[in-house]
């Protein structure tokens, strides 16, 4: 966004446009021009269906909007009106309900690969922390959107969640009651969740507009941490990464089409499909799968207040985490210790979360308190240890000799390729 | 993770001494057993004579008690459903009373039903439903089928996504339909309550609902407590899900297309990037 753009308008309207608005030439150097490390891997097509996830959530989501209700005493059979009466309503609530467990897988994938690859570290700090406010929307929408269909599950998981603030001392219980409207959960609660739940997603799209400038201000990083140094280390986005994108997007549509189709009540509660009930509490009471690492360390320590801080404080960490990993060199390729204890971080994340589906009671508790005590050493003492005494296997000198060997880049072909590509745009 | 992964090594001892030790804290639930379901799987369809059972075993028996409130009697004669005949259906619906109005006069009054009418209430409201089945609302049935489970255990869960097993609400159904019992020695029950061996907690307030050849089939089906129990869920999962045909039909479709789509795209990836070297 910030380079200089190539493009040249050929016909007439364009060059008129382009004088007065150069929107053409901002999306070219954008989208197509737009130099892409050469290495980059799979994992890097995260990016891409997590914009695509955003534009099929609100697509979907505005026109669910046209047929529910957002009233305590309408909005269970209103949802139900939809999965029967409206023309594929079924689909497109599937398609939104399921959306939303792709969108967090999507989003779990690229941070995971930002923490491999050591896409946090400077000069991407700003990228980083912009992505992990697009994760915290994310989490406020998703939780906001189950409350909606108002079944018992929406309404004692936000009963729950929002109990939360309670723990604050003093103005807690204030607090509470203003987010409720009311003293308990009810009507008013509703209203006002389903008011922000249809405005965040456009914070969300309004912060990765940012997120996606700053990505191209400081530019892509890649497998080998090794900055892009010569044209030879690049390739244009355009259609380089766009062919890859695409064909990374359609296999994991496969995967999103697997559960709206045919198992599309998996990732939710059958809790879910018994409405309200202010008076009857679920047996147990288990937020959505995505946010059950966290619900697990909330849970883990005995204090509310100190829980409930331990849960934010295990989401806010990951801003912080350019400043704690002390380690020069990015990719966990060239890191031999970091890799292990990155493998290591993923099990303790899965283990959490399989913890933060199951009651609160025995040995249960005890592996909760363990994995959530690793899970914050991993940030606060390994992440800066690790950097002063990791011995890092040597960098390669550029992207290109990384990829093609000692030899350098000057393959003939290539050259040809990239040159005509560049001629093109 | 070829060279020295110790510390992921000990991680995963760490978890195989966790993960048992906190399972031991668990109570074990008696499972539910498999049942065979026509519309399981990718192409699964419902058995129309299946669903008609099953509609005349809720009419006779659950219907005294439980409402079908968010069916329709129009439902019956859609695609994907028990295959009714549109004249069918109406005939059906004009059995019921439904309760209309008010008319020109301010009052309500009755009237036999009709196509776009639903399944009436078996009672006026939860306050009446209660007092008259000692405290215990009876829930309505047009959800239950996806309003109840029973959890699968790891690694079960996990097999399920791609096993596409999703019959664990039915599966109960039958269990606890079927699942009455006497109550094992020292078993305190609740007055009012019956013995399950399925119900969370076992005591059901909920009689046997079934019992050897209560509902006569004119189609030579055995009329079992097993057969009306298959019968009615088979039926209730329909009432749940009534676009499941046409759900997996085009899932199918869509499936097919994006597997061909991801495959072209394949070879377009691989076409665009042979200019570079080092990758394909």
């Amino acid at each position: 966004m910030s380079a200089h753009s190539t493009y040249q308008p050929r016909s007439p309207f364009m060059k008129w446009l382009e004088a007065r608005l150069p929107i053409a030439g901002l999306i070219h150097s954008s989208f197509v021009a737009y130099p892409t490390p050469r290495n980059l891997n799979y994992w890097w097509t995260f990016g891409g269906i997590l914009s695509f996830m955003l534009a099929v959530q609100i697509v979907t989501g505005i026109v669910l909007v046209m047929h529910y209700t957002p009233h305590a005493d309408l909005a269970f059979s209103s949802v139900e009106q939809i999965m029967r009466d409206v023309n594929y309503g079924w689909l497109l609530r599937y398609l939104h309900s399921n959306g939303a467990s792709m969108f967090f897988i999507a989003v779990y994938v690229h941070i995971f690969r930002g923490l491999y690859y050591g896409s946090y570290k400077a000069p991407r700090e700003v990228l980083w922390i912009l992505g992990v406010i697009i994760y915290l929307l994310m989490m406020a929408t998703g939780f906001l959107g189950y409350t909606l269909p108002w079944g018992q599950m929406s309404f004692w998981g936000a009963t729950v969640i929002t109990n939360f603030f309670s723990a604050i001392p003093g103005v807690g219980e204030s607090i509470v009651t203003w987010l409720w409207g009311g003293y308990a959960v009810g009507n008013p609660t509703l209203q006002r969740f389903f008011s922000l739940h249809y405005l965040l997603p456009f914070v969300i799209a309004g912060v990765v507009v940012l997120h996606i400038w700053a990505l191209h201000v400081v530019g892509q990083n890649n497998p080998t941490g090794v900055e892009p140094k010569s044209s030879q280390d690049t390739v244009p986005f355009t259609p380089y990464a766009t062919a890859k994108d695409a064909f990374m997007l359609v296999v994991f549509c496969i995967v999103y089409a697997w559960f709206v189709f045919y198992v599309p009540n998996y990732l939710g509660h059958a809790d879910n499909y018994i409405e309200a009930n202010p008076g009857v509490t679920p047996s147990h009471i288990v937020p959505e799968w995505y946010y059950l690492p966290f619900y697990a360390i909330l849970r883990a320590i005995p204090n509310k207040l100190l829980g409930v801080i331990a849960l934010f404080a295990s989401i806010l960490i990951l801003a912080f985490l350019p400043w704690l990993d002390t380690s020069r060199v990015r990719s966990a390729a060239y890191r031999p210790l970091y890799r292990q204890f990155f493998w290591v971080f993923v099990a303790v994340c899965l283990g959490l979360g399989w913890l933060g589906s199951k009651p609160a009671e025995g040995g249960y508790v005890i592996a909760a308190r363990i994995l959530t005590a690793w899970y914050f050493i991993h940030f606060l003492i390994i992440m800066p240890l690790l950097g002063l005494i990791e011995k890092p296997k040597p960098l390669p000198n550029s992207i290109s000799e990384a990829v093609l060997g000692k030899s350098g880049g000057a393959h003939p072909s290539f050259a040809a390729a990239t040159a005509a590509s560049e001629k093109r745009s | 993770m070829k060279p020295k992964s110790r510390p992921l090594a000990l991680t995963l001892l760490a978890f195989s001494l966790l993960l048992p030790a906190a399972h031991a804290g668990a109570a074990e639930a008696e499972q539910p057993p498999r049942q065979k379901w026509s519309f399981s799987g990718p192409f699964g369809l419902f058995d129309r004579a299946q669903l008609q059972r099953g509609l005349k075993v809720y009419r006779e028996v659950c219907q005294t008690c439980h409402g079908l409130t968010r069916v329709a009697f129009r439902n019956l004669a859609e695609p994907g459903g028990p295959g009714f005949t549109t004249a069918q259906a109406a005939a059906i619906a004009a059995e019921y009373r439904i309760k209309d109005g008010p008319n020109d006069q301010g009052e309500m009054f009755e009237r036999p039903g009709r196509l776009a009418d639903y399944f009436p209430a078996p009672f006026p409201n939860a306050q009446a439903a209660r007092v008259a089945n000692n405290g215990v609302a009876p829930p309505d049935l047009s959800v239950i089928a996806k309003a109840r489970t029973y959890e699968r255990g790891f690694p079960w869960f996990l097999f399920d996504i791609v096993t596409q097993y999703q019959e664990q609400g039915p599966d109960y159904i039958v269990a606890l339909l079927t699942g009455y019992e006497e109550p094992p020695a020292g078993f305190q029950l609740p007055p009012g309550t019956q013995y399950n061996k399925y119900f969370p907690g076992h005591a059901i307030a909920m009689p046997p609902p079934l019992s050897d050849g209560r509902v006569e089939y004119t189609d030579g089906t055995p009329q079992t407590v097993e057969q009306y129990a298959k019968d009615v869920t088979a039926f209730l999962v329909w009432a749940a899900e009534p676009h499941m045909e046409a759900r997996k039909r085009i899932g199918f479709q869509v499936m097919v297309f994006l597997i061909v789509f991801a495959g072209l795209l394949y070879f377009v990836k691989k076409k665009v990037w042979s200019g570079v070297p080092e990758h394909a």
